[in-house]
């Protein structure tokens, strides 16, 4: 690949070993994963949250969440990266001086999972929300008239009939997180996208680099497909198919 | 679910009002904004600079779209085949590695071509501006193109058959019945699309493009200070974002919805 350009071999330059630049890629490619299913899970747990307080919260949580989502979906996600990446590890900082605990270093894994949940929860927020009131409110009453505690209700009737709803925004919410952990190479974090850069500018041989790292992003989104083609054909069983 | 329009005057959201205008008072009282005059006439075009962008990459990338989406909805396999890995690799990498890819994999390059080097196009090559107008117009062309593929294959054959029945030629069928209503079909869509793609152009000041982002980034630089400059530049996107909203829900009210 592209060895008439260089004269270099790009498997020289892609070997696993020191002198070829792939492990150090796959590093980041482990720690983009890591990011991204971190930050997916703390916003779907944001999410759930949120997506609960909005539908049965009293008007002042509700109105306070009107304005987290309304927030952080009106900023670009670069912008609240800086914002909460600087921000955030200043005001932990202030925290822990006011309490008298020494300032800490906050590893930028966890800062990048910390930025990339909070901007993933307003998003499913909104997704589960639309999901949750997409189950017919009659449902849930035949349940609850036929004894079910509202835990069972919940399992039994609730979660089903929202899984539907809830999965095609969800799983593009996933595809988003892990392409949005590359907006943390402008703060420094290694992941994928920096540490490619650092092996371009290493070698000069950007090309070669990012041609590779695109190729790894475009299977991480690839494999995810075929996951999330399953995970849909499984929670719209026994629905009829649209069309 | 009560549906009641939600009003200002509740008492708890005069609470809340209360403490959003204590917010504001702090931090106009308590931060530093001294280095605001000086800088507001480079945020001015720096945001010029911004919405031209936008302008620019979606209406190039919506005329790359329209042909995308239809060789995915009716085109034969070597035109639909193409055309669905276009828009798969766009959507499956993220925009900064693009970005990247252009400017610095295509500026290494063409380093090794001494022609392109010593020819007139070389001066704009060397500027980031091309590739980043480049990247944003196949980002928007990529997930256009889906939407758009969607939209043409929504419209009913039998409005595209009835048009080939009144004697309309093939171009005449699209321009005049196929086109408008797969737009229009889409229209909400693109509305959508446009607002993810203003909030995808400060990725570009990473490529040394001035934008409004560039600017402030400059300002951080220079004042050494961590928030002010951010939470404007949040308050800049915040207003861009609504004013595109609010102009799309003015279109999307205008277009007639006849007949659907």
């Amino acid at each position: 690949m592209l060895d008439w350009v260089t004269g270099l071999s790009a498997w020289e330059l892609l070997a696993l070993n020191p002198p070829g630049w792939g492990g150090v890629l796959l590093k980041g490619l482990a720690i983009s994963l890591q990011v991204a299913v971190g930050g997916y899970i703390l916003g779907f747990l944001i999410g759930i949250g949120g997506a609960t307080g909005k539908l049965y919260g009293g008007p002042i949580l509700r109105d306070v969440l009107d304005v987290y989502t309304t927030l952080v979906r009106a900023v670009p996600e670069l912008v609240l990266i800086l914002l909460l990446y600087y921000a955030g590890t200043d005001a932990l900082n202030q925290l822990l001086l006011l309490i008298g605990a020494e300032r800490m270093d906050i590893s930028g894994l966890a800062a990048g999972i910390f930025v990339i949940g909070v901007v993933q929860g307003a998003y499913q927020t909104e997704v589960l929300r639309g999901a949750f009131k997409a189950v017919p409110h009659g449902e849930i009453e035949a349940a609850r008239a036929y004894g079910m505690s509202p835990l069972q209700v919940l399992r039994r009737i609730t979660l089903p009939g929202m899984l539907p709803h809830a999965v095609p925004g969800l799983s593009n919410l996933w595809l988003i997180a892990t392409k949005d952990t590359a907006l943390l190479a402008v703060v420094g974090v290694a992941e994928l996208t920096l540490v490619t850069r650092q092996a371009g500018g290493a070698t000069k041989h950007y090309f070669t680099f990012f041609f590779a790292a695109g190729l790894l992003y475009l299977m991480v989104t690839l494999l995810s497909n075929v996951a999330i083609r399953r995970i849909e054909r499984h929670a719209r069983r026994g629905i009829p198919a649209v069309r | 679910m009560q549906s009641q329009a939600r009003r200002w005057n509740e008492p708890h959201r005069l609470v809340l009002l209360a403490i959003a205008v204590a917010i504001i008072l702090f931090a106009a009282f308590n931060m530093r904004w001294d280095w605001l005059p000086r800088y507001s006439g480079k945020l001015v075009t720096g945001v010029g600079t911004t919405l031209w962008l936008l302008f620019l990459t979606s209406v190039l990338g919506f005329l790359l779209a329209v042909p995308l989406g239809l060789a995915q909805a009716a085109g034969p396999v070597w035109l639909s085949g193409p055309a669905r890995a276009f828009c798969t690799v766009i959507r499956g990498t993220p925009l900064l590695l693009q970005l990247w890819l252009l400017y610095y994999g295509l500026g290494s390059l063409f380093a090794y071509w001494p022609e392109i080097r010593q020819s007139w196009v070389w001066p704009y090559l060397r500027s980031a501006w091309p590739y980043g107008v480049l990247a944003l117009t196949m980002s928007f062309a990529g997930y256009e193109g889906e939407v758009m593929r969607g939209a043409f294959a929504g419209v009913p054959k039998g409005e595209l058959e009835a048009g080939r029945a009144y004697g309309m030629s093939p171009l005449t069928v699209f321009r005049r019945i196929w086109l408008p209503r797969a737009i229009h079909r889409a229209l909400p869509t693109l509305a959508g699309e446009t607002v993810l793609q203003l909030k995808a152009t400060p990725l570009v000041a990473t490529i040394t493009v001035v934008d409004v982002y560039a600017i402030i980034s400059r300002v951080r630089q220079d004042t050494y200070l961590t928030y002010e400059p951010l939470l404007l530049l949040a308050l800049i996107y915040m207003i861009l974002t609504g004013v595109l909203v609010l102009a799309f829900r003015w279109l999307e009210a205008r277009v007639p919805v006849k007949n659907i």
